[in-house]
């Protein structure tokens, strides 16, 4: 450690959303946003980025905005931490499978510091909550200094560390539309360890109506280049009632919409595999809490 | 260029003069030479770094000095009252938990906050509130049987 492996910087913590636009144009090319600080740090001491200026979000109160209600859902601002999902007892009852997601990404004391939208702005294809928070139908906020606009998840990440952000933009919040009515779900990861990143991730929401499931999201992570909503197999359950045949062709499905590589933690073969038995299990699962299994 | 940052720590009010790329880590070792605090891999992994900041159990190597600006920090010197050790500290000692003692603040600082939030956890759920604490020594067992004795009370 010792002072000489980060480079030196010059800090600013604005508070206000505009404030911090401002500075990114000002220092562009030259400035990294800071939030919890658990990957930009580790990337600074490794001297894998140097930037000349740093812009810490937290003292903007806005983005540390955690909150639901039944009408607008769920908002999830910048600066929320992973612990701060994990313990919300609305997101625990409307948003269960974010929650059990959040409890997953590093240790407590990574999940009391990193935030939500941060891990997402890295945009890796193993992210934890990614594959709950497509499922949920995620809906990201963005401004810049052309205003604000707003992206489906699913269009925000574009290949494993880009996103769709442009210069000078920052995501100010998460959104999560309402259920409109009672849901199902499941997710499920393989790891090797508990504190790694995951070698599959998956994620199934189910809404049912009458015994049908009137909307089905399967989500998986870390089998493509971005997390990835697994539409086709989707298409198999969507309108249908649940039946074993059905759930077993949904999984076999997914594995093939799963597009993975081999890496130093598990081969893609692996990965494929993985992705029929964990999207089975998840689907059973949503179907359980919805009794129609 | 430094910047001058007020913060407490273990309940007594400090102003540093820190430069932008110091680690909360360091600020507590090398600027308050409090050197209970451990640097271990430097990369938020092990734990060893552990402390609480406004109440939380957090890796002080990945914080900026900076950030903990107006904030309050209690590291392993601010569990004991005088020669009064803290009940986990106790057990610690009693139980043989501590071999090398590197990962030992941390640890305990862990299984403090463990047992502030559950204070009758299971061993699984003590196994899984210590696990961002790695130690090299001991296996765990008697890090474990020191915090079941200590929510024993």
């Amino acid at each position: 450690m010792g002072e000489g492996a980060l480079k030196n910087f010059e800090y600013f913590d604005p508070t206000s959303v505009g404030e911090a636009v401002a500075l990114l144009q000002q220092h562009a090319g030259s400035a990294k946003v800071l939030a919890g600080g658990t990957d930009l740090f580790l990337r600074m001491h490794r001297r894998a980025l140097l930037p000349d200026v740093v812009v810490d979000l937290k003292r903007i109160t806005e983005l540390a905005d955690l909150r639901y209600s039944d009408q607008e859902g769920l908002r999830l601002g910048a600066t929320v931490t992973h612990g701060e999902v994990v313990e919300h007892a609305a997101v625990q009852q409307h948003y269960g499978a974010l929650a059990t997601a959040a409890n997953w990404v590093g240790s407590l004391q990574t999940r009391h510091r990193g935030t939500v939208v941060g891990n997402l702005c890295n945009a890796s294809p193993a992210a934890d909550t990614a594959p709950a928070l497509l499922s949920y139908g995620a809906i990201v906020t963005i401004v810049g200094p052309e205003g604000q606009r707003e992206l489906p998840l699913e269009a925000f990440f574009q290949e494993p560390g880009r996103t769709a952000l442009a210069p000078a933009e920052i995501v100010t919040a998460l959104r999560l539309p309402p259920a409109p009515g009672q849901r199902g779900w499941g997710y499920a990861r393989r790891t090797r360890t508990v504190i790694d990143i995951a070698l599959v991730s998956s994620c199934t929401v189910i809404q049912a109506n009458n015994g049908v499931c009137s909307e089905v999201r399967i989500s998986l992570g870390a089998v493509g280049p971005t997390p990835l909503r697994a539409t086709q197999a989707e298409a198999v359950l969507r309108g249908q009632r649940p039946s074993a045949a059905l759930l077993a062709e949904a999984s076999r499905v997914a594995a093939e919409e799963a597009r993975p590589i081999s890496d130093v933690r598990c081969s893609a073969e692996y990965r494929k595999d993985m992705v029929e038995v964990l999207t089975k299990r998840c689907t059973e699962s949503a179907l359980r809490m919805l009794q129609m299994l | 260029m430094k910047r001058l940052i007020t913060l407490t720590v273990n309940g007594t009010p400090y102003e540093v003069a820190v430069e932008p790329r110091q680690s909360l880590l360091q600020l507590l070792r090398e600027e308050l030479h409090l050197t209970g605090t451990k640097e271990g891999c430097s990369e938020g992994e092990c734990g060893a770094c552990t402390v609480f900041l406004d109440g939380q159990t957090v890796d002080s190597c990945l914080i900026f000095a900076l950030e903990a600006q107006g904030r309050d920090v209690v590291t392993i010197e601010g569990l004991a009252r005088g020669d009064q050790l803290h009940p986990v500290q106790k057990t610690f000692a009693e139980y043989g938990a501590v071999q090398c003692g590197f990962c030992t603040p941390g640890m305990i600082l862990a299984a403090k906050a463990l047992l502030e939030s559950n204070p009758h956890p299971t061993e699984a759920e003590i196994r899984q509130g210590i696990s961002g604490n790695l130690c090299r020594c001991t296996g765990y067992v008697k890090i474990v049987e020191a915090i079941q004795a200590a929510a024993r009370g």
